[in-house]
C-alpha cells in the first residue's frame, strides 16, 4: 500500500519537475512580454527530438552510455536559441498589437513547428528508452524509483532555485522586474528593451526545449506532444497565477501529482479533474494562487 | 459582387466536378460557425479558443441522434443541436463575459478542452477516440436513402447546406445591423462610454456568446454527415484555434470576411496537401504573415485599410 502510494507520488512528481520546467518558461516570457505563448509545448517537442538525436548520436560515437546525460542536457539547452530567432523574426513585430495577434502569431509557432518535426523526424514515435535504467533503480519504502527520475526532480529544483536566484539577486534580474512592473519607466531609465525582450524570450525558450529533452528517456518523442503539453502547461499557471514563478513551482505540483492519482484511481477523470480545478480557479480567483495581475 | 457569387454558387454541382462540389459541404458548415464566432470575435471583441466545444456539440447531436433514437429530420438534428448549444452556452458564456482579453480566451479554451476530454474518456457513451457514425439525415420530411451517397451529398444536401447558409447570414445581417449590433460594437470600442450610456456590457456579451455558440452548434451538425463520422478532433483545441484562423483570414472587420476566410481556408489546405502534406508548415507560415502584414485578411487588403487601424481590437 505505502509503496504504491510512493510510486503513484514519485511519478507525479517526476512529471511535475518536468512541466514546471516548461510552466516557468511560459511565465517568465508572460511576465515580461505579456505574451502567452502556445508554442511552449512546441519548443518542448521540438527539445524532446533534439534530444534524442543527439543521444543516439553521442552513443553511436562511442560515447559511454552512463554519461548520455550530458549530450541530452546540452542539446536541449543550445536548440532554445531558436527562441532568439522567433522572437527576433516574427514577434518583435507586434509588441505593439492588440494581444489577440500575439496569441495567433504563437498559434502560427505551432502549427509551423508541429511540420517542422514531422518533416525532420517523421511520424514513427522515437525514443532512447534503453538508456532509461542506466543509473539504476532505487527503493524507496518498498517502491522502486528509477534513478534517472530523481536525477530530473533535482535538476528542476535546482533550476527553480536558480532562476529564483537569477530574478532576486542579479543585475539582469533586477531590469527583468522592472521591465514586467513598467516597461516605459525601464525604457526612460536606458535599458534597452529589445534586449531583454530577446533574452528572456530566449530563456523561456530554453527552458522548454531542456524540459523535453529530460523527459525522453522516460518515454517516447511523438509529433503530438507538444500540443497536448501546452493544454497541461495552461493549466499549471493558470492554476499558480499568470507570470509567477512560484505559482509554476505550486501549480506544477498541483497538476502533476493530481493527474498521477486521477490515473491510478479513476483512469476517466485524468484530465477532466484537471480542468476542472482549473475553471474552478479561473472563476473563483483569476489572478491565481500566486499571481498578482489584476484581471 | 454578392449576386455573382450566389449564381456561382447556385450553378456549381452542375457544372463543377464532383469532388469540389463535395469541398463545398465543409465550407459551408465552417460558414455558418464563422458568422457566428465573428458576433464574438469581430463585433464584441472577444477572442474564443473554445468554440470547438460548441461545434463539437452540434456534431455529436446529430451522431447521437441519427445512430442512437432513430431521429432522421436534418431540421430536428439542427434545432436541436442550436437548444443544446444554447443550452450549454448559457452558463459556461455567463462565466466567461466576466473576462476580456486572454483570460476570456483561457477560459473558454479550458471549458473546450473539459468537453474534449468528456468525449474522449466516456467512451460508452462517446465512442472514445474513434467516435460516433453519422447516419444519413432525411431533408425537409424526404427519405432519401435510395440516393447514391455521392448523389445525395452533391444534390440534395448541397442545397440544404446552402439554404441553412443563407439563413444564417440573413439573420446574422439583420442582428449586426440592428440596434442590439451596435451596442456591441460600442461596447468593443469603449466599454467605458457604453456603459456610461446605460448598456450592461456583461449582459451584451452574454447574448453575443450564446448567439455565437448556437451558430456554432447548427454549423457543427452540419460537418458530420459529409463524412459519416465524429471524433473528439472536433472538440480539440487546434480546431478552435483554427476557426479563430480562418476569420482572420478572411478578415474579421468585415461582415462576409470569414465566409471568405472559410473558403480560401478549406481549399487552400486541399490544394496544399495535394502538394505536401504538411499543410500547416504553409498555413502557419500564412497566418504570421497575416498576423504581422495584414491583420484586416484579405477582405481588409481589397479595402486597403492599413493594419494599424484595424489591429486594435
Amino acid at each position: 500500500m505505502a509503496a504504491n502510494l510512493v510510486n503513484i507520488l514519485m511519478g507525479g512528481v517526476f512529471h511535475a519537475a518536468i512541466l514546471f520546467l516548461v510552466a516557468a518558461g511560459l511565465q517568465v516570457v508572460f511576465g515580461v512580454q505579456r505574451i502567452f505563448n502556445l508554442a511552449c509545448g512546441s519548443f518542448y517537442a521540438l527539445g524532446a527530438y533534439v534530444g534524442v538525436s543527439a543521444v543516439q548520436a553521442f552513443t553511436a560515437a562511442g560515447g559511454p552510455p552512463a554519461l548520455f546525460i550530458l549530450p541530452l542536457a546540452l542539446a536541449g539547452l543550445l536548440v532554445g536559441v531558436v527562441g532568439v530567432v522567433v522572437e527576433r523574426g516574427l514577434l518583435s513585430f507586434v509588441y505593439d498589437r492588440d494581444e489577440t495577434f500575439q496569441l495567433l502569431l504563437t498559434f502560427a509557432l505551432v502549427l509551423m513547428l508541429e511540420d517542422v518535426v514531422r518533416l525532420t523526424w517523421g511520424t514513427a514515435p522515437y525514443s532512447t528508452s534503453a538508456l532509461y535504467l542506466t543509473y539504476g533503480q532505487v527503493n524507496l519504502l518498498g517502491a522502486t524509483v528509477p534513478v534517472y527520475n530523481l536525477i530530473v526532480i533535482g535538476a528542476s529544483l535546482a533550476i527553480a532555485l536558480g532562476i529564483g536566484w537569477l530574478l532576486a539577486r542579479t543585475a539582469f534580474g533586477r531590469i527583468i522586474r522592472a521591465a514586467a512592473d513598467n516597461r516605459e519607466m525601464a525604457e526612460a531609465l536606458g535599458v534597452d528593451m529589445r534586449w531583454v525582450y530577446a533574452k528572456v524570450f530566449t530563456l523561456g525558450t530554453a527552458l522548454g526545449t531542456l524540459g523535453g529533452a529530460l523527459v525522453i528517456p522516460a518515454t517516447a518523442a511523438m509529433s503530438e506532444m507538444g500540443i497536448e503539453l501546452i493544454v497541461e502547461a495552461f493549466a499549471v499557471v493558470v492554476i499558480g497565477g499568470l507570470g509567477s514563478m512560484r505559482g509554476a513551482f505550486v501549480g506544477a505540483l498541483v497538476v502533476g501529482v493530481f493527474r498521477a492519482v486521477a490515473i491510478a484511481v479513476y483512469p476517466e477523470l485524468e484530465m477532466l479533474m484537471i480542468y476542472l480545478i482549473v475553471i474552478a480557479v479561473l472563476v473563483l480567483r483569476p489572478r491565481g494562487l500566486f499571481g498578482r495581475v489584476a484581471v | 459582387m454578392l449576386g455573382v457569387a450566389a449564381a456561382a454558387v447556385l450553378a456549381l454541382p452542375l457544372a463543377a466536378p464532383v469532388y469540389h462540389v463535395l469541398l463545398m459541404l465543409p465550407f459551408m458548415a465552417y460558414a455558418v460557425i464563422l458568422l457566428g464566432l465573428n458576433l464574438l470575435f469581430g463585433y464584441t471583441g472577444l477572442v474564443s479558443f473554445g468554440h470547438a466545444l460548441f461545434m463539437g456539440i452540434g456534431a455529436y447531436t446529430g451522431a447521437v441522434l441519427t445512430t442512437h433514437f432513430g431521429v432522421r429530420s436534418l431540421e430536428l438534428i439542427l434545432l436541436t443541436a442550436a437548444a443544446l448549444g444554447a443550452l450549454v452556452a448559457a452558463p459556461v458564456g455567463a462565466l466567461c463575459v466576466r473576462y476580456v482579453k486572454i483570460y476570456f480566451s483561457m477560459l473558454t479554451l479550458a471549458f473546450g478542452m473539459l468537453f474534449y476530454t468528456f468525449l474522449l474518456k466516456f467512451y460508452r457513451l462517446t465512442g472514445g477516440d474513434e467516435g460516433i457514425r453519422v447516419l444519413r439525415p432525411s431533408l425537409l420530411g424526404f427519405d432519401l436513402e435510395a440516393l447514391a451517397k455521392i448523389d445525395y451529398l452533391a444534390g440534395p444536401y448541397y442545397y440544404y447546406s446552402l439554404g441553412v447558409l443563407a439563413l444564417a447570414a440573413l439573420v446574422m445581417w439583420r442582428i449586426v445591423h440592428s440596434a442590439f449590433g451596435l451596442c456591441l460594437r460600442s461596447i468593443r470600442d469603449n466599454p467605458a462610454k457604453a456603459e456610461a450610456l446605460g448598456i450592461s456590457i456583461a449582459r451584451y456579451r452574454w447574448y453575443a456568446f450564446v448567439i455565437s455558440a448556437v451558430y456554432a452548434a447548427a454549423g457543427g451538425a452540419l460537418l458530420g454527415p459529409p463524412t459519416g463520422n465524429v471524433d473528439p478532433t472536433l472538440a480539440y483545441w487546434t480546431h478552435s484555434g483554427n476557426i479563430v484562423f480562418m476569420t482572420l483570414l478572411g478578415g474579421f472587420a468585415s461582415f462576409f470576411g470569414p465566409v471568405l476566410g472559410a473558403f480560401v481556408f478549406i481549399f487552400l489546405q486541399d490544394t496544399v496537401m495535394s502538394v505536401v502534406p504538411y499543410w500547416r508548415l504553409v498555413f502557419g507560415a500564412l497566418l504570421a504573415f497575416l498576423v504581422i502584414f495584414a491583420p484586416g485578411g484579405l477582405m481588409g487588403l481589397f479595402a486597403g485599410r492599413r493594419p494599424g487601424e484595424v489591429s486594435r481590437v
